[in-house]
């Protein structure tokens, strides 16, 4: 807690200094050099990974014009007023989860859009990414603290039917960080200990279950987890080339589009979601670790918002999006190093693709409306 | 001021901060894991991977399962494989990478014909997803001579390689390919949806018909093997080997003799002929004419063929026998007379006075026999066996709309009742709801009229009509219709036996009197053997008895007042004949249903063509033309 102390005032020192234009935007500029900084190292592993595509960078370029712009918009909002809203956004997201589950059209089994006349295809499971987390808050912010057992079991429900929706899509990467957002919330309520080591009993013993209401495709998954040489042709293939560009970069690298595996087409997905492996084999250890060194700091800021927050609703929320972006990073990475099941998670703000970007900076411009109106030193 | 005693609450804020602090240790523990594990892998196992990286030698390559085979009833082959060369480029190996693709490409034009169709889908396929140093297909089914051209040019052109491979062969290919279906390469959309693992290997897929239905059983189980390679790619030794499941071998209901028959039948013709054993519910033959040959398909058809295919007037792609929508005409009469008696609307021995129409109201529209001046006193043994129209007229107003396809859906109309045939269509059973939702319209006594003597909305295809006629032949009995007779000699009697889902099947026809089969029975066999039945000259001589219903379907509706005659109506106006029945009339062996377009009556179009078919099947007496099973493989497209 005394680290918070001693920062704090700093930063406004700092603030007071600066050209204004941060506080009149609001933005938070400790997080915004952050993001930047994993922007730009992101679209440099980009170029490689893509097999030096301008297109890609410039696509890219574009889309994280959007993401910021988003960032800058939702930045301007003031939670307090918009708060009633929140219950309805939740219904309509989940009109639209069941929309996509009649309706949806979908890729290699798996039904995630939804293609409406007049707009883009979209997904409608990004949407509840920010919907979930705002929602459980809500619910919570108006109740006693910790909460009784029946607002946990109706904010567990809140938070289990999209999950559950997005998983018969079935998209268990979402899922996951969907129902990780919610229960973050329900940590930060102040949930009793008593019940979270209850419930860490209880999920241990329903793994069981959970396995048995798994699609084949996500079995074998874990099965190929566990064992990659069984399937060496399918997902097995994916954590056997990774393993094999992440462990010959070493530790200096081999140097920035001189990675042989990515660029032999030996590595997958090169692009999305196994990007880092492109990064570890190109920048070795040291640049794996200098962005997990971005990412801390971007965690670390998060936290401290979310310290700084007075109103419940406010510090809830925050804590909750800063823990779901560091489950990002645990899952894409742990994935791609072979720690973790393959689930389809992108790195946050470096994996090609947009929609995710929008959504990460949709939930970090929560993060800095919540800092710029936290109560001011009078 | 500082935060911390601003809030009200400092229990809870605090107890809220130190969860951050828990969250910041738990981070820090996490990022430290994260990071550990890439020391282990970057640092302690570097070597490892390094000597795994730069050792790509070490290729892993896919094999493909041989497709399960197709047999007819009999055990004939009527689905095969047989190989075909195929010319691939390895874009990993060619002298000078990817890049030089070009280059390679003019180079390899001039010692074999490629044409631009050929580089265009050679394009297309390079930039499908797919797996490093396996092999991208060029061109198909090389002769002997290109074969030797291209590896006396071998030296010169690394990265090229001739691939054998299984291929699908149809031995008997054009009179099958609308029972069949057939299998083609794979397109993009459906590599999409494809496990990628799976056909890591395969080229084909099943895209119509049984081959479509059962694709999942042929394909089988994908193999993988590893190799150590040159650096020009040659296989300098298997490490270790994962043979392919073969997929299963399937055998049909089909009967191949009969399907050729069939096929001969329509010959020049268009239409279709369905036939099912009505003691098991399975597809003995089901033709459509005209026809095209299924072996172009797969190594994949010119575009110049295919739009003759797809132009041509007769529709040959068009699968008449699952996808026509007929109007059944008289051959609904049996059903609609059991529907009148069994709802107890009309009695048994109800008969009419029969001038040659019908009117609703005296005075109004005339719905007309098909014979001038009339069938004179007529009850319901008549009205079938000479096909009496004003008897249906005078009934179905009577019964008006719901008790008629109340019965005729029990039959299996305006529903798909075959299991594994994907293309089948539900064509029309106009119930009331029906004229609500696509005619925005009530239901009027003259629709009645229309949907008695099966015209109107009403439509139905030919493996309905004959579905038909099975449950007529069984006396209600129902079986699951399907092509499939047993799986890797496994019998299926329904596709829920082998994990699919069974369609929908109307329970058996109960009838109220057991003894009303026998009435429709006995008129049905006067059809074809009574001194004034419709059928009577394709039933005459016959050394067993049949039973059967003919029907003539109007494609023009004809004018009040106007006398019909055929010949001036353009042909395509002409009438299509229909015909529906089972032989031998006790213990039925075969219910067919035939249906010719535009060449007029069924009596004459339909009904000859069936008789002929019963004939094949109960007698052995092959119809006109001799029918031989080759045995493929040998003949080279």
């Amino acid at each position: 807690m005394a680290d918070f102390q001693r920062w704090a005032p700093e930063a406004r020192k700092h603030l007071k200094r600066g050209p204004g234009l941060w506080v009149k935007l609001k933005l938070d500029p400790f997080l915004l050099v952050f993001l930047l900084a994993i922007m730009s190292f992101g679209l440099l592993v980009l170029y490689s990974g893509s097999g030096s595509s301008e297109t890609a960078v410039q696509k890219q370029l574009i889309r994280y014009g959007l993401a910021l712009l988003a960032m800058v918009v939702v930045t301007q909002i003031n939670l307090r007023h918009v708060q009633r809203w929140i219950p309805l956004l939740y219904v309509a997201g989940l009109l639209l989860l069941v929309a996509v589950l009649l309706f949806g059209v979908g890729v290699k089994g798996a039904q995630r859009w939804l293609q409406i006349s007049g707009l883009p295809r979209f997904q409608p499971a990004e949407i509840m990414k920010l919907v979930v987390p705002l929602t459980v808050s809500w619910y919570l912010a108006s109740r006693s603290r910790p909460p009784k057992l029946i607002h946990i079991i109706v904010a567990m429900v809140i938070v289990s039917v999209p999950v559950l929706l997005i998983a018969k899509q079935p998209d268990l990467g979402t899922s996951v960080l969907i129902g990780a957002s919610g229960v973050f919330v329900i940590f930060f309520a102040g949930l009793l200990w008593r019940y979270i080591i209850a419930a860490m009993a209880l999920g241990a013993a329903g793994l069981p279950l959970l396995w048995m209401g798994m699609r084949e495709y996500q079995k074998q998954r874990v099965r190929t987890f566990l064992d990659p040489e069984s399937d060496p042709l399918g997902a097995g293939w994916n954590i056997i080339q990774s393993k094999i560009a992440i462990g010959s970069g070493g530790v200096n690298g081999k140097g920035w589009l001189q990675g042989t595996q990515s660029h032999l087409d030996f590595l997958p997905e090169t692009k999305t979601d196994f990007i880092v492996a492109v990064l570890a084999e190109e920048f070795g250890l040291i640049g794996v670790c200098l962005l997990l060194t971005f990412y801390f700091l971007v965690l670390l800021r998060g936290l401290m918002i979310a310290g700084y927050a007075t109103h419940p609703f406010d510090r809830m929320l925050a804590a909750s999006l800063t823990l779901t972006f560091f489950v990002y990073v645990v899952v894409n990475i742990g994935m791609v190093s072979g720690l973790l099941p393959v689930v389809g998670v992108p790195l946050p703000l470096v994996s090609y693709g947009g929609t995710s970007a929008v959504t990460l900076m949709v939930s970090l411009g929560l993060l800095m409306s919540i800092h710029a109106r936290r109560p001011q030193p009078t | 001021m500082t935060w911390s005693n601003m809030n009200t609450q400092p229990k809870e804020i605090n107890q809220f901060r130190a969860r951050l602090w828990w969250s910041l240790f738990l981070i820090v523990l996490v990022f430290s894991g994260l990071i550990f594990r890439l020391v282990y892998l970057q640092v302690w196992q570097y070597q490892h991977y390094v000597t795994e990286s730069d050792d790509n030698r070490q290729q892993l390559q896919a094999i493909a399962p041989t497709r399960g085979l197709i047999y007819d009833t009999n055990g004939a082959l009527i689905a095969g494989n047989r190989a075909s060369h195929s010319l691939t480029l390895v874009p990993e190996q060619l002298e000078g990478g990817r890049r030089s693709i070009d280059k390679v490409l003019a180079e390899l034009s001039q010692v074999v014909t490629i044409d631009k169709d050929d580089i265009k889908r050679f394009k297309r396929r390079l930039n499908q997803p797919r797996r490093p140093y396996s092999p991208v297909a060029l061109r198909f089914q090389l002769n002997e001579i290109e074969i030797a051209q291209i590896t006396v040019n071998q030296h010169r052109l690394s990265g090229v390689k001739i691939v054998p491979e299984l291929v699908r062969y149809y031995p008997l290919d054009k009179g099958f390919v609308h029972a069949l279906g057939y299998v083609g390469r794979i397109n993009d959309r459906e590599l999409e949806k494809l496990d990628s693992t799976n056909y890591s290997a395969t080229h084909h897929v099943g895209k119509l018909g049984v081959e479509r239905f059962y694709e999942t059983e042929l394909h089988g189980t994908v193999g993988h093997q590893t190799v150590e390679t040159n650096a020009r790619g040659r296989v300098l030794e298997v490490l270790d080997r994962l043979e392919p499941i073969p997929g299963k071998d399937i055998t049909l209901f089909l009967d191949a003799q009969l399907q050729q028959t069939a096929a001969q039948l329509l010959e020049g013709k268009r239409g279709a002929i369905v036939a099912i054993d009505p003691r098991t519910g399975g597809v003995l033959a089901m033709a459509s004419a005209p026809s095209y040959g299924a072996n172009q398909f797969v190594t994949g058809i010119s575009y110049a063929n295919y739009q003759t295919l797809r132009t041509s007037d007769d529709l040959p792609l068009f699968n008449r026998a699952l996808r026509g929508r007929y109007p059944p005409a008289s051959t609904v009469k049996p059903v609609i007379a059991l529907a009148g008696i069994d709802s107890g609307i009309i009695s048994r021995k109800y008969s009419i006075w029969d001038p040659g129409y019908y009117q609703l109201t005296e005075g109004g529209r005339f719905y007309r026999d098909w014979k001038e001046g009339g069938h004179g006193r007529v009850d319901m043994h008549k009205s079938l066996v000479e096909s009496v129209d004003t008897f249906y007229y005078a009934i179905s107003h009577l019964m008006g709309n719901s008790p008629m396809t109340k019965y005729l859906a029990q039959f299996g109309f305006g529903q798909v009742t075959i299991a594994d045939q994907p293309e089948a269509t539900n064509a029309v059973l106009p119930t009331k709801t029906w004229k609500r939702i696509h005619r925005n319209a009530s239901w009027f006594a003259g629709d009645s009229l229309n949907l008695g003597i099966g015209q109107g909305f009403l439509s139905a295809t030919p493996t309905q009509l004959a579905t038909m006629a099975m449950v007529l032949a069984n006396k209600g009995q129902w079986h699951q219709i399907r092509m499939i007779k047993a799986i890797d000699g496994q019998p299926v009697t329904r596709v829920s036996d082998i994990g699919r889902k069974d369609p929908a099947q109307p329970n058996n026809v109960e009838l109220r009197r057991g003894s009303d089969w026998d009435k429709i029975h006995n008129a049905l066999i006067d059809v074809m053997h009574g001194t004034h039945g419709t059928g009577r000259s394709s039933g005459a001589d016959s050394s067993y008895k049949m039973a059967g219903k003919t029907g003539t379907a109007q494609v023009l509706g004809i004018k009040q007042d106007s006398t019909y005659d055929a010949e001036k109506i353009a042909e395509r106006f002409r009438d299509h004949g229909l015909y529906i029945g089972w032989a031998p009339a006790q213990d039925p062996v075969i219910a067919v249903a035939v249906v010719i377009e535009n060449l007029g009556g069924g009596s004459s179009s339909a009904a000859p063509l069936a008789r002929k078919l019963f004939d094949a099947h109960i007698l052995g007496i092959q119809a006109d033309a001799e029918v031989e099973v080759t045995d493929g493989a040998n003949d080279d497209g």
